[in-house]
């Protein structure tokens, strides 16, 4: 009766949500991240206009994923979510916060330092428990019978520290190469200038946690080291796409510094996940484990392979309705 | 003290589950009030139904945006402080909020841009099917959450294997035994919230002679719709209640204050129970009337609490009060309802200056009576979160202690503090500044489609111009 493999597909989906999530929510939070950096209150308003018309479809794909995964993968949900807690909670508060300094930054005027604040304090703490939860699963959990049974601060480790300051320094990169994108003239400049530091800053966090994973995990570097030699294409196409950032910039091109950016999140997330697969709940469940009834995964497919394709359609669109450069001072209208 | 991680969690998930809930019950009666008022306007192309519509639409952006922002918390809270039943339920639960995510994601993608920009960028038909597809989405929503909620309270079409529920029968799931009465309970309520709402903010500017013709006519609507459904949403909840007598009898126990099974049961007015000695203080009640109501027989036999362990009864207290607060309210709507039906003589309902006084402190009856009688239904359930299936404390994060708990709850009560003093605030600069919009033209820089506070063109803070017109310096009317 199971015609279908649906945790592989829904493993897929999940996937697929995850980096999409973490390719678009990404620059949003980064252009926060860099925020108080700015060189003036006009550039931060340049810079949050980039992203005002799309941050909140952005975060619609953490909604799905996070609706999907307890849908398909109950057991990846109901570990991982009590493991975190207190990154979970870090992760809502920053997303609140930057999500009504949104709405309300435009509004204020003598209060707007404060919602500066809001944007910036909130996009740096959600971008760095993002950053520690991509750490904690390379940790792995210690669980028994299903249940999480580790303390509430297991995930804080100077690894996962390091995995935060990498994805803050990562999400500040892809920040940049977007505001290179969508802007010109002072602030296009000032982009250029701090993206070059940026990569070097993300090459140097990227790299120790490169070597460090397989001294973290023995699974992992066994599988390095050992048996899967091809998965060593991954960091080589991760510096590929650096050198062609780097090249880029030093060229002046507009559009290939974020392109080449998202080529190293991607190869990275795929190194990630080839260090992993089929491993959902490091070090003990793997997506068949930790997949939910058949007839509840496929009851929630039907719908979603009519919504997904909808979803992308009307984010290709509101992105091509907002194209081009974004100017100070102007709205779209 | 030893910090108990359950009843911090039960703490924390009312408080967030509370908070939130005031906003859906307004914006999705207000909707259904926009849509109204779209329609009249396409059709009659009066200018007062576009005006009016144009404010409260302004509203309505508001109220969702802080409706959406104070949601995203209630999903994660499963997982964290919740996820035994996370993980035995998510079978069920897991598609039906994805469901809602998802439909909830149509409704805005599609259709909320256009109510909210489109007015003079779209054709009027469009833009009115942009406010009935808005309206209708609010209730597609609501469908998949009290789907879920209404399971939880009278589980069906599902087994249980290794402690797990499998769904047997998605439509029996859904549709399970007492989500019809809960859904139409809580669409009336969402009326009633919309309607005393708009209703107390238009007496609040016809006391101060503000825009008098829109808002007599906005005033005039909500009493007519008021004095249908106010009675309506009393005979409803009656209904409600009786389903709830089949399947949840501990629960009307509670709210009955009825510790002994017995006949004759009086419906009590006033008594203070008291859990440890099983009995109630200071009663007074109508002899029978209780189980007139319940059984629609005088001498009808009612169960009381003692039909379980003392463990398994609800806080008896909390319910039985927010059951009377919830129906006290309800009562004084359809008093205020037939009040405006008796005044309508004359045009007294917009001149009658206590009259207008009382909708105004009426306008938050509404939200006063949906969150007691969300008390009386979750809070009666206890201990049962799955009623019959899964104890609160079963479905309990193993490893969460009280401090983590006791954290994140004091986090939550920061956020919320902070975000919906500024929401609530900035609301009121809105209301405020009324229908008269003066800052239309004044389009702030850079002000952006999708963001919905932006069509609300008020800004956060208050300057000289925006003094509203009052009666004194506005001469002629």
């Amino acid at each position: 009766m199971e015609l279908f493999d649906l945790p592989l597909i829904w493993a897929f989906i999940i996937g697929f949500g995850i980096i999409m999530y973490v390719l678009m929510d990404g620059f949003d939070l980064g252009v926060g991240i860099l925020f108080p950096f700015a060189p003036n209150e006009e550039a931060r308003d340049t810079m949050m206009n980039t992203v005002a018309p799309v941050w909140d479809g952005n975060e619609t794909w953490l909604v799905l994923g996070g609706a999907g995964l307890l849908a398909a993968f109950p057991l990846v949900y109901s570990i991982l979510l009590p493991a975190l807690y207190i990154g979970v909670f870090l992760l809502l508060a920053g997303l609140i916060f930057r999500g009504v300094a949104f709405e309300f930054r435009f509004k204020a005027r003598t209060s707007r330092y404060l919602w500066n604040w809001a944007f910036a304090g909130g996009s740096t703490v959600a971008a760095f428990a993002q950053g520690a939860v991509v750490g904690s699963y390379i940790q792995g959990f210690e669980t028994a019978n299903g249940v999480y049974v580790g303390n509430a601060l297991d995930w804080l480790t100077p690894f996962t520290v390091l995995t935060g300051l990498g994805m803050l320094a990562g999400y500040a990169l892809l920040g940049s190469t977007w505001l290179i994108l969508k802007t010109e003239g002072r602030l296009q400049a000032w982009a250029y200038r701090i993206t070059l530091p940026l990569l070097a800053g993300v090459l140097v966090v990227f790299g120790i946690i490169s070597v460090w994973t397989p001294f973290v995990d023995d699974m992992v570097r066994e599988r390095w080291f050992s048996n899967l030699s091809v998965i060593w294409i991954l960091p080589v196409l991760t510096l590929l796409c650096a050198f062609q950032i780097f090249r880029s910039v030093r060229n002046r091109y507009e559009g290939m510094p974020f392109v080449a950016t998202m080529g190293l999140f991607i190869t990275t997330y795929l190194g990630l996940v080839a260090s992993r697969w089929p491993y959902v709940v490091p070090p003990e469940y793997t997506l068949w484990d930790a997949a939910s009834a058949y007839e509840s995964q496929l009851f929630l497919l039907l719908g979603l392979l009519f919504v997904i394709p909808i979803v992308l359609v009307y984010t290709a669109w509101t992105y091509w309705v907002f194209r081009g450069k974004v100017r100070a001072g102007e709205g779209y209208h | 003290m030893e910090l108990d991680p359950l009843i911090l969690s039960r703490i924390q998930f009312a408080f967030v589950v509370s908070f939130h809930a005031i906003f859906p019950v307004f914006t999705i009666g207000l909707a259904s009030y926009i849509a109204v008022l779209e329609g009249l306007a396409f059709k009659t192309e009066n200018p007062v139904w576009v005006k009016l519509s144009a404010f409260w639409t302004k509203v309505f952006a508001v109220v969702f945006g802080m409706g959406v922002v104070s949601g995203i918390v209630m999903s994660f809270q499963f997982g964290t402080n919740w996820s035994n039943f996370a993980q035995a339920s998510a079978n069920f639960l897991g598609p039906v909020l994805s469901y809602e995510v998802v439909t909830a994601f149509f409704l805005e993608a599609a259709f909320l841009g256009v109510l909210l920009f489109g007015r003079d960028k779209v054709p009027a038909g469009l833009h009115l099917f942009a406010a009935v597809m808005v309206a209708t989405g609010t209730f597609i929503s609501s469908f998949w959450i009290l789907a879920a909620n209404s399971w939880m309270h009278t589980p069906a079409g599902f087994e249980l294997r290794e402690g797990v529920i499998h769904v047997t029968s998605w439509s029996d799931a859904l549709f399970n035994p007492s989500f019809p009465y809960r859904f139409l309970h809580m669409a009336l309520a969402s009326f009633l919230t919309g309607g005393f709402v708009v209703a107390g903010v238009s007496a609040w500017y016809l006391l101060r002679g503000r825009e008098v013709e829109a808002n007599r006519k906005a005033l005039s609507m909500c009493l007519w719709l008021l004095l249908f459904i106010a009675p309506a949403q009393a005979v409803v909840g009656d209904f409600h209640g009786l389903n709830t007598l089949e399947h949840q009898p501990m629960k009307v126990a509670a709210m009955e204050g009825n510790w002994e099974t017995s006949r004759n049961v009086p419906l009590l007015l006033f008594a203070i129970p008291d859990q440890g000695s099983q009995s109630n203080l200071y009663e007074i009640g109508i002899p029978s009337l209780a189980s007139m109501i319940l059984t629609h027989e005088w001498d009808g036999e009612v169960p009381g609490l003692n039909e379980v362990p003392v463990a398994e009864q609800p806080p008896v207290a909390i319910v039985f009060w927010s059951f009377r607060v919830m129906v006290g309210l309800g009562l004084l709507m359809i008093a205020f309802a037939v009040t405006g039906l008796i005044l309508r003589a004359g045009g007294r309902y917009y001149r009658n200056p206590w009259f207008l006084q009382g909708l105004r402190f009426m306008s938050v009856a509404p939200f006063l009576a949906v969150l007691s009688g969300w008390f009386v239904t979750e809070i009666g359930r206890a201990p049962w979160l799955v009623y019959g299936v899964m104890t609160q404390a079963e479905s309990l994060t193993p490893s969460l202690t009280g401090a983590m708990a006791l954290f994140t709850l004091i986090g939550y009560i920061v956020v919320y503090g902070l975000v919906f003093t500024a929401g609530l605030y900035y609301l009121m600069r809105v209301l405020y500044v009324g229908l008269e919009d003066r800052h239309d033209e004044e389009e702030h820089e850079a002000e952006r489609p999708k963001r919905p506070f932006s069509a609300a063109h008020v800004p956060f803070e208050i300057d000289e111009g925006d003094q509203p017109r009052t009666p004194a310096n506005q001469g002629g009317h």
